[in-house]
């Protein structure tokens, strides 16, 4: 397990790669959906203001 | 016959529902590939004879480049399709692209520096491949710019448009040259076993980038829609929260 994570002696370039990928990945799940949310919720109250006057 | 699916698939009510139920099947399919990709390519995979466990960056970073390219190439297209036939669908796809790509060319900068400081040496090198990956995230960021200081996205759109159309022939040739070092990898010199991970990892990046872009395009189709008809029905079926 050491020996994986020693990556041959390049760890401290393998590793970084791998994690700025992962991280890169999971924010722009999160944005994506942020921005699906954001425009519903604002595209729902935009409904509800004109239901009620 | 053939323009049937074009109208249809440029009607933003049909687009938004097809692309709520078409965003699982890319999504998991991407999940799944990377995972095959990541145990290939770090476990799986023996270590390069040159390049030792190093090469293992290869797997990150030529998925995040090819994104870099790919991105631009489906947003100028369909930024130039919104121009040509006044396409809301398009221009939304357009717009969906920008903040995907610009990420993932800086990803693709980034691992690339990280993988050069061993291999060659160097960080950073003023060679044409490096310089036209810095311009293209300057594309980016110059895209977003505009399109955030406009705020009419009607007008944005107009203005915006130039920027991709100017640059197309550059990144149409710029992508057929990055295609070609992803054939270069297909040399019989490259075992299956260190290439087999590489596809999965472009196939999983790929079907990622169609599901986040299915996503963030409806969101866009709401937002330029907003005061249509189908935005109550569409909301309607999807419960808050859900969808």
């Amino acid at each position: 397990m050491l020996k994986f994570l020693e990556m041959g002696g390049y760890a401290r370039y393998v590793w970084p790669c791998y994690l700025l990928t992962a991280l890169v990945v999971g924010l722009n799940v999160r944005w994506a959906r942020a921005s699906l949310r954001a425009a519903q919720a604002a595209a729902r109250r935009r409904l509800a203001s004109k239901a009620t006057p | 016959m053939a323009w049937v699916w074009f109208h249809r698939f440029g009607s933003p009510p049909y687009f938004y529902r097809l692309a709520g139920r078409l965003t699982p099947w890319f999504a998991w399919p991407a999940a799944l590939l990377g995972f095959g990709g990541l145990i290939g390519g770090l476990v799986l995979a023996p270590p390069d004879y040159q390049q030792h466990d190093g090469f293992r960056i290869i797997y990150v970073h030529a998925p995040a480049a090819w994104l870099s390219l790919m991105v631009y190439v489906v947003m100028a297209s369909s930024a130039a399709v919104g121009l040509i036939w006044r396409m809301t669908v398009a221009y939304a796809v357009a717009g969906s692209c920008a903040v995907i790509g610009a990420s993932f060319t800086a990803l693709a900068l980034v691992t690339g520096m990280l993988y050069g400081r061993p291999m060659w040496g160097t960080y950073w090198e003023w060679d044409p491949r490096l310089t036209s990956e810095l311009l293209l995230l300057f594309l980016y960021l110059g895209y977003i710019g505009l399109r955030s200081a406009i705020d009419d996205l009607g007008r944005a759109d107009r203005g915006v448009v130039d920027v991709p159309i100017i640059h197309f022939s550059v990144t149409w040739w710029n992508s057929l040259h990055q295609a070609a070092t992803v054939m270069k990898f297909g040399r019989p010199t490259m075992p299956a076993s260190m290439l087999v991970p590489l596809l999965l990892m472009l196939a999983a990046f790929t079907a990622y980038f169609v599901a986040l872009l299915l996503v963030r395009a409806r969101g866009e189709l709401l937002r330029r829609e907003r005061a249509a008809r189908w935005v109550a029905e569409a909301l309607a079926a999807t419960p808050a929260g859900q969808g």
